[in-house]
């Protein structure tokens, strides 16, 4: 199912390329240098910026450029579907996308979000609990990709032992962005009939949850429609799992592999917070996307309507006119002004949450594996896409080893 | 010296108020808030400064 290997990255470049996914920073400093908006053929058309000035004035240029979709594929999503877009509000253009994104900033606010730690990091233990006595761990697969699932299907109200069947559909539509229309749809329609059970639950018993918010949410009065409910929810689902599960799987990556800053975290862990910005500066999870309205001129560039622009907020905090020594992780670098969570309107509605998860799920794993490092480098694997981060991540755990 | 917030261009990122907690905090959504009028302390120009240098958004200034 993958796409035919990279001929020129300038003028073919593909986000899905296997050497993208292992290790694109040497692609996105080449461009930058000789191409600083590429184009490809591919997917019906797509741009990539790698300044960050050029990633920050398109993220904030709503009038040329849509959220309609922020996920590139070969396919375009029905124009019927503005102002709400495929799943509102990540794919909503204003004015609609304030009001559909006002409703979620309460529940993702800071005051919001310590009211989960202590049940975040009780899970964070039983999990590395689970782990103690090995000597090799999957810190991917067996600490990292749990902790987001077990948080966002608290905050919705999904039962957490579906949590295989989240990660189903996460995978699906984010990383099956090769798959035919009709199976894309499919996709979609398989995570729409998971959730209109609980939709219709919670519409006739509401609770304390998010479902239940949003249930009990209105748009100038009216009510929100269950399809609209049933799509914010899907977002959720989808952009808290994976997005935090790479952040924090890349945090632990750059750890095992970097000896003298685990050792520095363990001795200092007041400096963890800067460290995380660090990591989500350097290891930016998420690429967005936009669709170009109409014909436009962006930097010399011809852009074509309905063509799509890789937002790579990943590469814009790699850019050295923006951070001395980008290509450099500074655990305690000061200033840091990265992108990681967007720019612009639709910044990360989970920007706290992530950063809670983040700084819980390093705090734990540091005091309970002081000493991890990379068991075998050659066996990390990398997601395909627009999200970045571990998928298989042995580490070998045994103290002194 | 004396800082200045645009609340247009603020969008929530929180990293002034989790720099620079005496003078900044955040509303019910997340939105940054000013919590000096005024001059602000010369013990504080230090955060102040940190908090310039990593808003995302630009959205704070000093006069």
């Amino acid at each position: 199912m993958s796409n035919p290997p990279v001929a020129d990255w300038a003028t073919d470049f593909d986000h899905t390329d296997e050497q993208w996914a292992a290790d694109p920073f040497p692609i996105w400093d080449e461009l930058r240098g000789t191409c600083p908006v590429a184009h490809t053929e591919r997917y019906g058309g797509a741009w990539l910026p790698t300044r960050h000035e050029d990633v920050s004035a398109i993220a904030n240029d709503t009038e040329h450029f849509t959220s309609r979709s922020i996920i590139v594929t070969p396919h375009r999503p029905p124009m019927e579907l503005a102002p709400e877009g495929i799943a509102p509000p990540i794919s909503s253009d204003p004015p609609f996308h304030a009001a559909a994104r006002k409703m979620l900033l309460a529940v993702f606010s800071p005051q919001s979000i310590a009211r989960l730690e202590a049940s975040t990091r009780a899970y964070c233990q039983e999990l590395v609990d689970l782990l103690a006595g090995r000597d090799v761990v999957d810190a991917a697969t067996e600490y990292a990709q749990h902790i987001p699932v077990r948080v966002i299907a608290d905050m919705l109200g999904l039962p957490e032992s579906d949590g295989d069947r989240f990660r189903g559909f996460v995978h699906d539509v984010l990383e099956g962005v090769a798959r035919p229309l009709e199976e894309r749809v499919d996709i979609l329609l398989a995570l729409y009939e998971y959730l209109l059970p609980y939709v219709e639950e919670r519409t006739a018993n509401p609770t304390d949850d998010v479902i239940s918010m949003l249930v009990g949410s209105d748009i100038d009065g009216e009510p929100l429609t269950p399809f609209h409910v049933i799509r914010t929810v899907g977002l959720l689902l989808i952009a808290g799992i994976d997005t935090t599960w790479s952040a924090i799987g890349s945090s632990i990556w750059h750890l095992a592999a970097t000896p003298s800053d685990r050792q520095r975290l363990v001795a200092q862990p007041e400096l963890l917070p800067t460290a995380i910005e660090e990591f989500l500066r350097a290891y930016a999870p998420v690429t967005m996307a936009r669709l170009v309205k109409e014909d436009v001129e962006f930097q010399g560039c011809p852009m074509k309507a309905e063509e799509w622009v890789l937002l790579s907020f990943p590469a814009a905090n790699r850019d050295p006119a923006m951070f001395e020594r980008a290509d450099e992780v500074i655990i305690d670098r000061q200033p840091n002004r990265h992108a990681a969570f967007g720019l612009g309107i639709h910044r990360c509605a989970g920007s706290h949450l992530a950063r809670m998860e983040m700084r819980v799920a390093l705090e734990v794993w540091l005091e309970a594996f002081p000493d991890f490092h990379l068991a075998d480098p050659a066996a990390v694997s990398w997601s395909v896409g627009q999200v970045r981060g571990p998928r298989t991540l042995p580490v070998s755990v045994t103290r002194g080893a | 010296m004396k800082l200045r917030l645009d609340t247009e261009l603020c969008q929530g990122h929180g990293r002034c108020y989790s720099l620079a907690p005496e003078l900044f905090s955040c509303d019910d959504e997340g939105q940054a808030v000013l919590l000096v009028e005024g001059e602000v302390p010369a013990d504080l120009e230090a955060a102040a400064r940190t908090a310039v240098d990593n808003c995302p958004e630009y959205a704070i200034g000093t006069e």
